[in-house]
């Protein structure tokens, strides 16, 4: 016979792993099904990697006082308040309209890891890197600031750190806690979130857990319940998915991001042509004047 | 605590107004609260994205890369016109005039992308690496073989007279000249054009959707602005007035095709706000009015407005980016279309 308890999964955030060891590929998958706002994660991940204070503020975004992804914030949680109700969820009339439909989800967003990763391609020191666990990691000593990274990335999470913070200059993002995880530890934000809203494991038993939660929320009514991974464009999937209620344009995410390098061959052969017609067209006119 | 408002009164009655408002529906809006309606928004009014936040981050560049891709590219162009000069047989003094500004842009331009740097200190980083994939990488190598080029050819040029005195073999000369130019030229043209590879590689959407046209801008607005130094230091050939005026002719084309597909949701920035001012601006003086001053005669008058015109021109591309990105509804509709 079934027991509540039998619903519980183990943990798998508080675990010591071997995977930088093991070369194995790793990501988060973040659920905001479960997320409750609370924000530990952007806290821990600002602690552990010493990420400089860059100013709060409401934003008038409902509860939101980070903003957004960028140099100084690797973790954001975005507090989307939808004006329409997610599954059988039931929200009180609120406003004096008798009909009020609304929906509230938090979702932790974070860098995506991708597998073509825009801010990879296009840096041209070599700063940014891919690490033994396919995470997409910035050397912070080599980086120098060019910040071409900053217009390659598709979901805008890369981005330069301005003075006077610490570190001004160089191009930010989340190191998937390459530290830590090379000491056999979980990602800061991943250990400290009390619901495991943010899942880190393997990506392939990731993969499997976010099938099963799709499952599960779509027989209990969330009709909308889908994974926000895009595989199907030339990013080629992203490391740290999500779980997400209804289109990803609602949170803020691109639906059909492009690693930049697809333009490069049409570009390139439109500089050819031009320099090739701009030699003949100026020996044609010294020859011909 | 002083006040400059010594009666509350209207204030008081504003309050007492407010609180009407909020027994009475509930909920208060003003201008300043982002949410219209109160904590619950309603679905008339949902925002694009994440509360019309940006999807992608603006480019972080900057004055210095406007002047740069001027500067680069007018100094890859002249690259390219001291070549022609050579292969066409016209006199050292015009091929030399060329190399002079393709020197000289070869000077300016690494201390403009220099102090762009986040940090300059580190721009020897650039050369760590040889990527392929990265159009930065390939525009900074571009660069310094360019550099080396346009160096080694001006110094042979000055020299040549010297050289032909000491007795070196003439047609050994010449040959080591034509080399050398001709590498100027060719790394000259992709100098000229690869800052429009750079902008159309990005996920910047008004870059990414021009990323074909961009490179042909980029590089015919060079050669114009090459070719327009050329005239005001004085040599006002038929020829540069016909790259002239085929350059204006061909600006004035890309103009009009851009006020033609202006209405493009993922193109709007060039047409509104102040990048669109920019860009009309830009066109106006590299393509029409440039075609009028030369067809009145007014030739330096003519090159002066291209040179307005091509600076003004990679200012507005810049900016037409940088709102571009800020612009949620930008990037959603570059995706829808190409999905």
């Amino acid at each position: 016979m079934a027991s509540p308890t039998d619903a519980i999964v183990p943990s798998a955030n508080q675990a010591r792993h071997t995977y930088v060891a093991d070369g194995r590929p790793v990501g988060f998958f973040t659920d905001p099904t479960v997320c409750i706002g609370c924000k530990a994660c952007e806290v821990a991940c600002k602690e552990w990697n010493q990420v400089p204070e860059d100013g709060r503020a409401w934003t008038g975004h409902s509860y939101d006082n980070s903003g957004s992804l960028g140099a100084s914030t690797w973790r954001h949680v975005k507090f989307q308040e939808l004006g329409r109700r997610l599954g059988p969820q039931k929200a009180g009339p609120m406003t004096g309209e008798a009909e009020s439909p609304f929906g509230w989800l938090f979702v932790s967003d974070v860098c995506k890891h991708c597998e073509n990763a825009g801010c990879l391609e296009a840096c041209p020191t070599g700063a940014i890197l891919r690490t033994e666990i396919s995470s997409v990691y910035v050397q912070d000593d080599v980086c120098n600031g060019c910040g071409y990274c900053v217009v390659g990335c598709p979901f805008g999470v890369i981005d330069r750190r301005p003075a006077p913070l610490p570190g001004a200059g160089g191009a930010f993002k989340c190191t998937f806690c390459y530290d830590r995880q090379s000491g056999g530890l979980t990602p800061a934000c991943a250990k400290a979130c009390p619901t495991e809203s943010i899942h880190f494991g393997p990506l392939d038993e990731l993969h499997a857990r976010a099938e099963q939660r799709v499952a599960t929320l779509q027989a209990r009514g969330f009709a909308d319940a889908r994974i926000y991974n895009p595989v199907d464009t030339s990013v080629g999937g992203i490391h740290a998915f999500f779980l997400l209620l209804g289109p990803p344009e609602e949170f803020g995410l691109p639906p059909r991001p492009e690693v930049p390098t697809v333009y490069l061959r049409g570009a390139w052969t439109s500089a050819a042509i031009t320099s090739t017609l701009a030699l003949l067209g100026a020996c044609l006119a010294l020859a011909l004047f | 605590m002083p006040t400059d408002r010594p009666t509350d009164r209207g204030f008081e009655a504003r309050l007492d107004a407010l609180r009407e408002e909020a027994l009475r529906r509930g909920v208060v809006a003003d201008s300043g609260m982002a949410i219209a309606g109160g904590p619950i928004p309603s679905a008339a009014i949902a925002p694009v994205a994440y509360y019309g936040q940006p999807i992608v981050k603006p480019p972080v560049w900057t004055w210095q890369i406007g002047l740069y891709f001027f500067v680069g590219g007018t100094a890859g162009m002249s690259g390219v016109l001291a070549l022609a000069g050579l292969l066409t047989g016209q006199p050292l003094a015009f091929v030399r005039a060329a190399l002079a500004v393709a020197f000289a842009g070869a000077v300016i331009s690494p201390a403009l992308l220099i102090a762009d740097l986040g940090r300059p200190a580190r721009f020897l980083n650039m050369l760590r690496v040889f990527k392929w994939r990265s159009a930065m990488s390939m525009g900074v190598w571009t660069l310094l073989a360019f550099s080396g080029f346009a160096t080694a050819a001006l110094l042979l040029t000055v020299a040549l007279p010297l050289l032909t005195r000491a007795g070196a073999e003439p047609t050994a000369l010449g040959l080591v000249l034509l080399l050398v130019v001709a590498g100027t030229a060719a790394f000259g043209a992709v100098l000229a054009t690869y800052t429009g590879v750079l902008l159309g590689a990005t996920a910047v959407p008004v870059w990414s959707s021009h990323h074909r046209l961009l490179p042909f801008h980029f590089g015919v607005v060079a050669l114009g602005s090459a070719s327009a130094i050329l005239e005001l230091r004085g040599f006002h050939m038929a020829a540069l007035q016909g790259i002239g005026l085929a350059v204006s002719a061909v600006e004035t084309g890309v103009g009009a095709w851009l006020e033609l597909t202006r209405g493009d949701a993922e193109a709007r920035v060039l047409a509104h706000g102040e990048s669109g001012l920019l860009m009309r601006a830009a066109g106006l003086c590299t393509g029409p009015a440039t075609l009028v001053l030369r067809a009145v005669g007014w030739t330096d008058g003519a090159a002066v407005c291209f040179l307005l015109g091509a600076v003004l021109s990679r200012y507005g591309w810049l900016h037409a980016g940088r709102a571009s990105a800020r612009d949620p509804e930008e990037t959603l509709a570059a995706q829808h279309r190409a999905g």
